[in-house]
């Protein structure tokens, strides 16, 4: 077999299984760390061998297997010249049955995401780890795409492991009894991946297109292993914003807002795929504020014209929404629909009592609201004021841009 | 593998729980050989703390931080893993007004550090 034509198909291994082989070797080595290197030991095995003995049968178990061979045999070596140290021991010792080497498969990678979403990890730790362990992307890649120093990003990580070790959190699916609220935290950290990705909480790029799509595939990997209603709801939220992508900005970064998008850039594909999977999660009567807020998306999705959109229809979502998620936020996005269906001083009487309460005072979406809504009504000073606080609050280049623009409109006018 | 449970809170709200919840929880875990020890504590009136400087004693009274949750009372428990340790912590009556520390106990009999001098 050519050398060239290998090392593609080696590589093609390496973008399919290799996140598999990974879980597995985790799981039955103990340790992330390990488990890593046996990995790169595993394809630089590949690599010697499969040019001459040709691709095995079953990539994935001859890698499991060779990896946990490699490392094995590593942390023998290690014993002659350490103390007796009886976890090692154990490890090494333990022959698993060949059966757990396959079976066990699609349940390690939940095993993996659930770990590395385990609430007793920081935050931004689960979300480090989940890009790195699950995704495949290499620490640089992540701190790129959160604008962290790569160091900073590294000690995460590596603070993240060792509380996984040293306060022992079990690589195991949860028991059906935490299953529900242990789902909350995975998919939190999914969500948080996909808005970083399609608004970029500051710098110059209003979408990194990078984390969005590795949120969706992540969305699509746990549909796979568990197909629960609030995680099609999530996958189906993520497509029908992503689905946007096209239309959001101008050819020059512009910000555009939903009224005055091209919905013929919208991409259908997408938008199919989600209200489908929008009415999956409403039939199990099972679903929560992901599926409700991706059924408000889909409302969206399904007008061809702004005119055309079911304000109606959005309230009574938002109802059900707020009844389940009673948030400001929620409080907000549900006084714009009002605005829409029942005009501008409905929403505006919504939003001031939100601000009068002290909520969302510090948030740059609470002024852009009341500003807009102040606009709409021609009450053109409260507008200026509500525009140039949301300015003072917001980080994005693009948002800024959109922001000064509105103020030059009222100024002109 | 061992782990101890803080059990913190604003002490007027521990004050006003039943004992007797608390004792059926410490009983429950026993039964199950998952307590090794347990004990409520006085009040952080009580407290008194104590530091030593260049051979130099200092006694103050009170906790070493004035804070809003304070110390009330602790679990050493042995459990499989972490998770098993959040269960047993959740059921902690203390945990519905307060909170409880979940620390691994570190091995240092069996693996003791050594320290670094003092620099």
């Amino acid at each position: 077999m050519p050398e060239a034509d290998i090392h593609r198909r080696i590589e093609a291994v390496y973008q399919s299984e290799s996140r598999a082989v990974l879980a597995t070797l985790i799981r039955l080595l103990g340790d992330f760390d390990r488990a890593e290197e046996a990995l790169h030991d595993a394809f630089r095995a590949a690599l010697e061998k499969w040019p001459t003995h040709g691709m095995p049968e079953n990539p994935r178990a001859w890698l499991v297997s060779a990896g946990r061979f490699r490392s094995i045999d590593q942390l023998r070596r290690q014993a002659r010249f350490e103390a007796f140290d009886p976890l090692v021991h154990d490890t090494a010792g333990s022959e698993s049955a060949p059966e757990d080497l396959e079976t066990g498969l699609p349940d390690d990678r939940l095993r993996l995401i659930f770990t590395c979403c385990h609430p007793a990890l920081a935050a931004d730790a689960q979300i480090a780890l989940t890009l790195r362990e699950v995704c495949g992307l290499t620490t640089e890649q992540i701190a790129q795409a959160f604008l962290t120093p790569v160091p900073t990003l590294a000690q995460r990580i590596v603070r993240a492991k060792a509380k996984i070790r040293d306060a022992r959190i079990p690589y195991e699916v949860p028991a059906a009894a935490e299953l529900a609220t242990r789902l909350a935290s995975v998919l939190r950290v999914i969500y948080l991946v996909f808005n970083e990705g399609y608004t970029a909480s500051s710098g110059p790029d209003l979408m990194r297109l990078d984390l969005a799509s590795e949120a969706i595939r992540l969305g699509r990997l746990l549909i796979e292993m568990l197909p629960e209603a609030e995680a099609f709801g999530l996958l189906a939220l993520m497509l029908l914003h992503d689905s946007r992508r096209a239309a959001r900005a101008s050819p020059s970064g512009e910000l555009i807002v939903l009224e005055e998008q091209d919905r013929s850039l919208w991409n259908r594909a997408q938008i199919e795929e989600g209200s489908a999977l929008v009415q999956r999660a409403l039939a199990t009567r099972r679903f929560g504020p992901y599926t409700l807020q991706a059924a408000i998306g889909a409302v969206h999705c399904g007008a061809a014209h702004p005119a055309e959109t079911d304000w109606q229809e959005i309230v009574s979502l938002y109802d059900l929404l707020l009844r389940i998620e009673p948030t400001p936020i929620v409080e907000l996005n549900r006084a714009v629909a009002l605005a829409m269906r029942d005009g501008p001083a409905v929403g505006l009487a919504l939003v001031d009592d939100l601000l009068a309460r002290g909520e969302l005072t510090e948030y740059r979406l609470a002024h852009a609201t009341r500003a807009d809504l102040c606009r709409r009504l021609g009450r053109r000073a409260e507008a200026r004021a509500a525009y140039t606080r949301a300015l003072a609050l917001t980080q994005l280049e693009p948002e800024r841009q959109f922001l000064q623009r509105r103020l030059a409109e009222l100024a002109a006018n | 593998m061992k782990y101890l449970c803080l059990v913190y809170g604003e002490e007027q709200k521990i004050g006003e729980m039943d004992d007797r919840k608390c004792l059926a929880c410490d009983a429950e875990l026993r039964a199950r050989g998952q307590c090794i020890a347990s004990e409520a504590l006085e009040p952080v009136a009580t407290a008194t703390t104590v530091r030593m400087r260049n051979g130099r004693l200092t006694v103050t009274d009170g906790p070493f931080a004035e804070t809003k949750e304070q110390l009330a009372g602790f679990y050493l428990i042995e459990a499989r893993d972490l998770n098993e340790a959040i269960q047993i912590a959740a059921k902690i009556p203390p945990a519905q007004v307060g909170c409880v520390e979940v620390r691994p106990i570190r091995p240092i009999r069996e693996q003791p550090r050594a320290g670094r001098a003092p620099g």
